[in-house]
């Protein structure tokens, strides 16, 4: 399996799939590299010439911030609204939802696993 | 869905008099405001500001990274002190 930009290995699937293993690169992303390129999207990626990886890692790295440098990009714009102590990064700080959805259920994905609270009335309960 | 372009940013006009004035008068006092949904344009940097929170002002020294959000991020509304502790009866902290 060929790498390209770095670590990723896009395995034996259609091309324009098998790009998306890429952090960064969606399907949408992937199709325009595809149409750019004049890559067939069909083909996979064992079929690949050394020039056309090489070529695709090239075109990559140059048009997209993908990989590393798009993780460091985020971790960076995190960072800012910590450190300028705005509510946004007062949310990450406390690893609630930054966006303004509820707490009182759900927000799950940032809150992480349930912690049963002794004593705790059901959401049920809480209406009445 | 966020404002439209066309419009440009919401500044609370008062408040950038005030901005300008104490800027020609060279002095850099904190300027009390309740504008919180104003949007701080590159002339507040190095300003300071005492934002209402609803109960006080706070005050928020604009730095440059701040340019772009508005007043009120930086004067949080809410102060959360922790649940209430069942045994104890009593907030913590």
């Amino acid at each position: 399996m060929p790498r390209v930009v770095g670590v990723d290995i896009p395995n034996n699937k259609r091309l324009e799939y098998s790009l998306t293993y890429i952090f960064g690169v969606g399907r949408t992303t992937a199709k325009k590299v595809c149409a750019h390129l004049g890559l067939d999207p069909a083909m996979q990626a064992r079929d690949m010439t050394e020039e056309q990886l090489t070529e695709l890692a090239h075109h990559l790295e140059k048009t997209y911030e993908v990989e590393g440098d798009l993780r460091r990009a985020t971790a960076a714009a995190i960072a800012r609204l910590r450190d300028i102590g705005s509510y946004r990064g007062l949310r990450h700080r406390r690893g609630l939802p930054v966006r303004g959805q509820r707490t009182r259920t759900n927000a799950r994905g940032r809150k992480g696993a349930k912690k049963t609270v002794a004593g705790k009335k059901s959401v049920k309960g809480m209406k009445s | 869905m966020s404002r439209s372009t066309k419009k440009g940013p919401y500044i609370d006009f008062k408040l950038a008099r005030k901005v300008v004035k104490m800027g020609e008068s060279g002095k850099k006092d904190p300027i009390k405001t309740w504008a919180r949904a104003c949007t701080i344009p590159p002339d507040f940097i190095g300003f300071t500001f005492l934002v209402h929170d609803g109960r006080k002002h706070k005050k928020v020294a604009i730095t440059e990274d701040m340019v772009g959000h508005k007043l009120g991020e930086f004067a949080p509304t809410r102060t959360f002190r922790g649940h209430t502790n069942k045994k104890e009866g009593i907030k913590a902290r």
